[in-house]
């Protein structure tokens, strides 16, 4: 029913062309928040009316003729098929316009390119499929993934899209930002070639392995600024968001001398229930399993295994905690996880009703030793 | 309108395979040599593959009817995307333009067939067995190749076990392109009348011969790309890995160097079919025929010095961004000459609004769109917003959809009368257009909005706020699918006997003023121009 | 088909396949033509092997401006080490020379065998920034759970053009243990 309605609502904008329901509908380019992509804005402003204008000039031309210049209002066909002079008029007229058109777009093109001067740096790394933040100054990083609730909206089928907020543009941690600061950022990839785009800003760029690109801006107002991977970069390409909030510097200061506690401060490896246990491993797996294992356990036939009734994941402990520290030529080291975490997820791995395992137990933080073996 | 009379004393020496009509039964099409029926070949098959093509589009614009993730998983959806492009550009639109070429080059230049006939069956049929190779790869472990057409290390180092097979495939359609254009040159330069001086030729084979050098200059610069990633994978060299010292970034830059010429290969025989059809409906010679062949030749050497305006936000100095942002824009000059040649010959024309010319008006006017949200793109800094957003999948479709496709249904109505004898049904095909012009632009022009609004390209999946538009463009879609079965329907129709209309040798009022073609009987005999015409219809000097 | 014709068609048919040829074999000659092109700074940035040792000279210490030098470090598709700088800033007269250690640890039970890329930001100071002596020349060899600390030494040319205040110098390690088995 709900499917026929939008199609109805559908058919008939597509008729009337008419703004009804629900969501704002954007036509035009975002003007964006800061001054090269007001910048970028004014530009596309003035090569679209200027394209309007030959539009009408050309068509009105074409819709002209056909309705005057037709045979069965008895028009007779002329026979002339050259003329220098407009040829050469109309060579030069365009030229004319695109020398006009080159001149701004040189200087938006050499202010987006000078990134010097600036106030601090941020590295950018996009990762299958998330991005890790790097505050050079401060030392702060995170990895920033897709929200918890799109994450299970889109691959569970259980949660409507519309009742998610910011369905897959939201992100567990964003990027904050200073307001008013020259901010250089710093891209590179750890495996393909994402692209960071926030069109608030103005602009996007690419991140490619081994490489480094950088890119600037500076954000007059606070505010949150929401986009997108732009570059094709496997299958979970359209879940990679990008948030970026932008606030004063107190609360700036604030934020990273907080986030520098939380990230300084010692994981908590004190035993957990059972159902905390469960609870964060459900988010850990989220974050980092999903993307291949899905959500059911399933895995992809012809890629990814499945964790359901796989004797790795219900079998001995130790050796799937080294398998996971270890990774293989096809799954990445999960090196980087806490112990707590590490436990949190194998445990859930190893009893959750959705992966579809049950072994009855619980792995506590403790349990985990370094132990990093080669799987090969 | 001039009559050149030439010499003719090649009565006798006709080849022996011209000698007798076609083979009995079906192995005429395995073996045959003759350019009509090889053109038919390839038709049929671009036409079949348009339909393969097309349908992964529906399932593409179906998946994205609403947001979340309905009928396909991501992987396929990518699978999807990579496949419809490149069946759509090396299934559909460039064999079709071959097929077109086969059937019409040498009648239109006075010659009794291709210049090496031979060559002519094998580089169709390697085409067929590339396009098997590559379909293949959606059955094989892994999936079909998922990293996009553009094939970009090092995602599509990532494909499962299709990735040499989709390699091979792409060599085969390369080498088969290339014997394509080998021939279609030879045939343009060799085998002309000799009434027929370059500068009579008609447009459509002026841009073939300009089409034929590209794809013999850029289709093995596409092989030799696609070559380096095989071994990249399977024999350690590291041409596009950074471990090794290569570059993932000097893959795009010969990508594109193939891959931007590779677009006006799809578009210069467009521009051809529409110089053909518009005067011949307009009742007035081309405008501006040597600067349209000017123009077309101007379009192509730029085609080789622009490829990087796909790389804008990659990361290059300042210099090179600057440089190929002029080169680019330097590319709206001639392909507006083409524009307004087109107005100025329907201008004071005597216009009739048969299918064809209605095909070919909506060329003029869409494909326009198409160039104007290309300058736009080729601002570098404006494109460091529009690039890889859905506002340049709205603008390539404008040059390819309603511009290459519409050319070539319009000279599908525009010569399956001379091809069959029989005239297919005007109603229908007038049916077909409006449903197909009125569509094409709900399907696409609100992918306009999408890109500027901020919708990422290739994603399976959408924020709300993308909803509307992509239910409107997918609503689009499903009718221009369907749309296109009218097409299918008009052809099937028309070989089997039309409207029962007997038509005449030149179907189209003066048509003979216009072009070798409509001099010979409808429907054309198996074999035409055994001897050189000598009075070659020109209407430009 | 006449047969002087024949005999034109084949000739132009093998004349245009050896083009064809000859391009696939352009093709190939974009290869060394883009490190060219890089090297005139005109499309891309440096490539990693054409970062050489380059002898310790006695510039001029240019005392008059300093440069903040950044120093990033990257694993690529999480190979299992810990890999980091000794700093991550560092502000540096042109003419100076200074040495940054480099920290890395192979956390598997397994010998490696890795490789830093180095990658410069923005492209065209890579080549001011000379380096003496470098883990990044050559690949490096890790025995299981190996640590090493890897000195880098470097001086910036003083013809650095003053527009350039900021200097990122990023390296990224591959593990090539598999191909340095393969091979
Ligand atoms: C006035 C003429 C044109 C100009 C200035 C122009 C410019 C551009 C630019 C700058 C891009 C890159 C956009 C981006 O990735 O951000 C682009 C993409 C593209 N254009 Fe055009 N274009 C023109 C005409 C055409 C024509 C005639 C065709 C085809 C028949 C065409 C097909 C394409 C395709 C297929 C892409 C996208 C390729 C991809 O990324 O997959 N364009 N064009
Ligand atoms: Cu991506
Ligand atoms: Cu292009």
């Amino acid at each position: 029913m709900k499917k026929i309605k939008q199609l109805f609502a559908g058919a008939m904008l597509t008729t009337f062309g008419l703004p009804i329901a629900q969501a704002d509908y954007a036509l035009n380019l975002m003007e964006g928040v800061t001054k090269v992509s007001n910048d970028i804005y004014d530009l596309h402003m003035l090569i679209l009316w200027i394209c309007v204008f030959i539009g009408i000039a050309v068509f009105g031309t074409i819709f002209y003729s056909i309705y005057h210049h037709r045979k069965s209002k008895g028009h007779e066909a002329a026979h002339f098929h050259e003329h220098t002079t407009v040829e050469i008029i109309w060579t030069i007229i365009p030229t004319i316009i695109l020398v006009a058109m080159a001149i701004p777009a040189t200087k938006t093109m050499l202010e987006l390119d000078d990134v010097q001067e600036s106030e601090m740096s941020i590295k950018v790394t996009g990762k299958q499929w998330y991005w890790d933040y790097q505050y050079l100054d401060s030392g702060v990083h995170f990895e920033s993934h897709l929200d918890e609730i799109s994450e299970k909206s889109h691959r569970g089928h259980t949660i409507d899209p519309h009742t998610v907020p910011n369905y897959l543009l939201s992100v567990d941690r964003p990027l904050v930002i200073p307001i008013n600061k020259k901010i250089r950022f710093v891209f590179t990839s750890a495996d393909v070639i994402h692209s960071w785009w926030v069109p608030d800003l103005g602009w996007k760029k690419d991140a490619n392995p081994g490489f480094i690109n950088e890119a600037w801006t500076s954000v007059p107002t606070p505010g949150v600024y929401r986009g997108q991977c732009t570059e094709l970069c496997g299958r979970d390409h359209g879940f990679m968001p990008i948030v970026v909030i932008a606030m004063n510097q107190g609360d700036y200061d604030n934020w990273v001398k907080t986030t520098l506690e939380k990230q300084n401060a010692k994981p908590d490896l004190s035993d957990q229930s059972h159902e905390q246990l469960m609870a964060n491993g459900s988010s850990v797996y989220l974050k980092n399993c999903v993307a291949c294992h899905q959500i059911d356990g399933k895995g992809v036939v012809g890629n990814y295994p499945a964790l359901r009734g796989s004797a790795k994941v219900t079998g001995g402990v130790d050796p799937l905690i080294g398998f996971l520290q270890a990774g293989t030529s096809k799954m990445p080291s999960f090196a980087k996880l806490k112990d707590n975490e590490l436990a949190a997820v194998i445990t859930y791995i190893r009893n959750s009703p959705d992966i579809g395992n049950k072994v009855g137990d619980e792995i506590q933080p403790k349990a985990i030793t370094p132990v990093y073996d080669d799987d090969e | 309108m001039s009559a050149v009379t030439a010499e003719h004393d090649h009565d006798d020496h006709h080849h022996d395979d011209h000698a007798h009509g076609p083979e009995k039964g079906w192995l005429r099409w395995v073996v045959t040599t003759n350019h009509k029926d090889i053109g038919t070949l390839y038709l049929v098959f671009a036409l079949a593959m348009f339909f393969v093509g097309g349908t992964m589009a529906m399932i593409i614009r179906a998946e994205l009817f609403e947001p979340g993730m309905q009928f396909v998983d991501p992987q396929f959806f990518n699978s999807m995307t990579t496949m419809h492009a490149l069946v759509m550009v090396f299934g559909a639109v460039m064999p079709a333009f071959v097929g077109l070429a086969n059937w019409m080059v040498p009648m239109m230049i006075g010659a009794p067939d291709m210049a090496l006939p031979r060559m002519n069956n094998m580089s169709f049929w390697l085409l067929v067995a590339g396009i098997l190779l590559l379909a293949s790869t959606l059955f094989m472990e892994g999936g079909a190749p998922a990293g996009g057409w553009t094939l970009y290390p090092p995602l599509v180092l990532q494909t499962g076990k299709a990735l040499p097979f989709a390699i091979f495939s792409v060599h085969l359609l390369g080498i088969s392109s290339i014997m394509g254009a080998i021939n279609i040159v030879a045939t343009i330069l060799n085998m002309r009348a000799p009434a027929m001086s370059l500068m009579k030729m008609p447009m459509f084979v002026w841009t073939w011969l300009i089409t034929g050098f590209l794809l013999i200059a850029i289709m093995p610069v596409f092989a030799g790309a696609v070559t380096m990633l095989l071994t990249d994978k399977f024999f350690h060299t590291s041409f596009f890995d950074a471990a090794g010292g290569g570059d993932p970034v000097l893959y795009q830059h010969i990508f594109w160097f193939f891959g931007h010429p590779e677009v006006y290969v799809m578009i210069l025989p467009t521009f051809g079919v529409a110089s053909t059809i518009i005067p011949v409906f307009a009742r007035k010679p081309l405008f501006g025929y040597s600067s349209m062949v000017y123009a077309t030749a101007a379009i192509a050497f730029l085609a080789f010095i622009v490829w990087a305006h796909h790389m804008f936000t990659v990361g290059m100095p300042i210099s090179g961004e600057l440089y190929f942002m002029y080169a680019t824009m330097l590319i709206a000059i001639p392909t507006g000459v083409k524009v307004f040649n087109w107005t100025a010959t329907m201008w004071k024309g005597a216009m009739t609004f048969e299918t064809p010319m209605l095909f070919s008006i909506s060329f003029v006017v869409l494909f326009t769109l198409g160039g104007f949200t290309g300058l736009m793109m080729s601002i570098a800094p404006a494109d460091f917003q529009y690039h890889d957003s859905y506002f340049i999948v709205a603008h390539f479709h404008y040059t390819l959809v309603p511009a290459s496709i519409f050319m070539l249904m319009a000279g599908g109505y525009y010569w399956l009368p001379k091809w069959t004898g029989h005239m297919y049904n005007e109603k229908i095909g007038q049916l077909h257009f409006w449903l197909s012009a009125i569509s094409v632009n709900i399907l696409f022009f609100p992918q306009h909005f999408l890109g500027l609004a901020g919708m990422p390209r290739r994603i399976p999946d959408y924020a709300i706020q993308f909803s509307d538009w992509n239910m409107i463009s997918s609503i689009g879609g499903f009718i221009f699918g369907a749309s296109q079965l009218l097409f299918l329907y008009i052809v099937v129709d028309t070989i089997k006997g039309g409207t029962g209309e007997k038509v005449t040798d030149e179907v189209w009022e003066d048509a003979h003023k216009h072009g070798l073609e409509w001099t010979l009987p409808s429907p054309v005999p198996y074999h035409t121009f055994s001897t050189p015409p000598t009075v070659i219809p020109c209407d430009h000097d | 088909m006449n047969e002087d014709v024949a005999v034109k068609n084949k000739r132009l048919g093998r004349n245009l396949a050896i083009v064809a040829i000859a391009m696939f074999g352009f093709g190939y000659a974009l290869v060394p033509l883009y490190d060219v092109l890089c090297e005139w700074k005109w499309i891309e940035r440096d490539r990693p092997d054409a970062i050489k040792a380059i002898p310790e000279t006695a510039y001029e210490i240019d005392k008059s401006r300093e440069v903040n030098v950044e120093f990033m470090t990257t694993l690529n598709e999480s190979t299992p080490m810990i890999f980091s700088a000794e700093m991550t800033q560092l502000k540096v007269h042109p003419g100076e020379y200074h040495t940054v250690n480099f920290y890395a640890e192979n956390k598997t039970a397994s010998p490696m065998v890795a490789r830093a890329i180095p990658s410069f930001s923005p492209a065209l100071t890579s080549t001011y920034f000379e380096k003496v002596e470098c883990f990044c020349f050559s690949e490096q060899t890790f025995a299981p759970h190996e640590k090493k600390v890897m000195p880098m030494r470097f001086v910036l040319n003083p013809a650095l053009p003053h527009e350039y205040k900021t200097i990122t110098l990023s390296y990224t390690f591959f593990d090539n243990t598999q191909t340095a088995i393969k091979k």
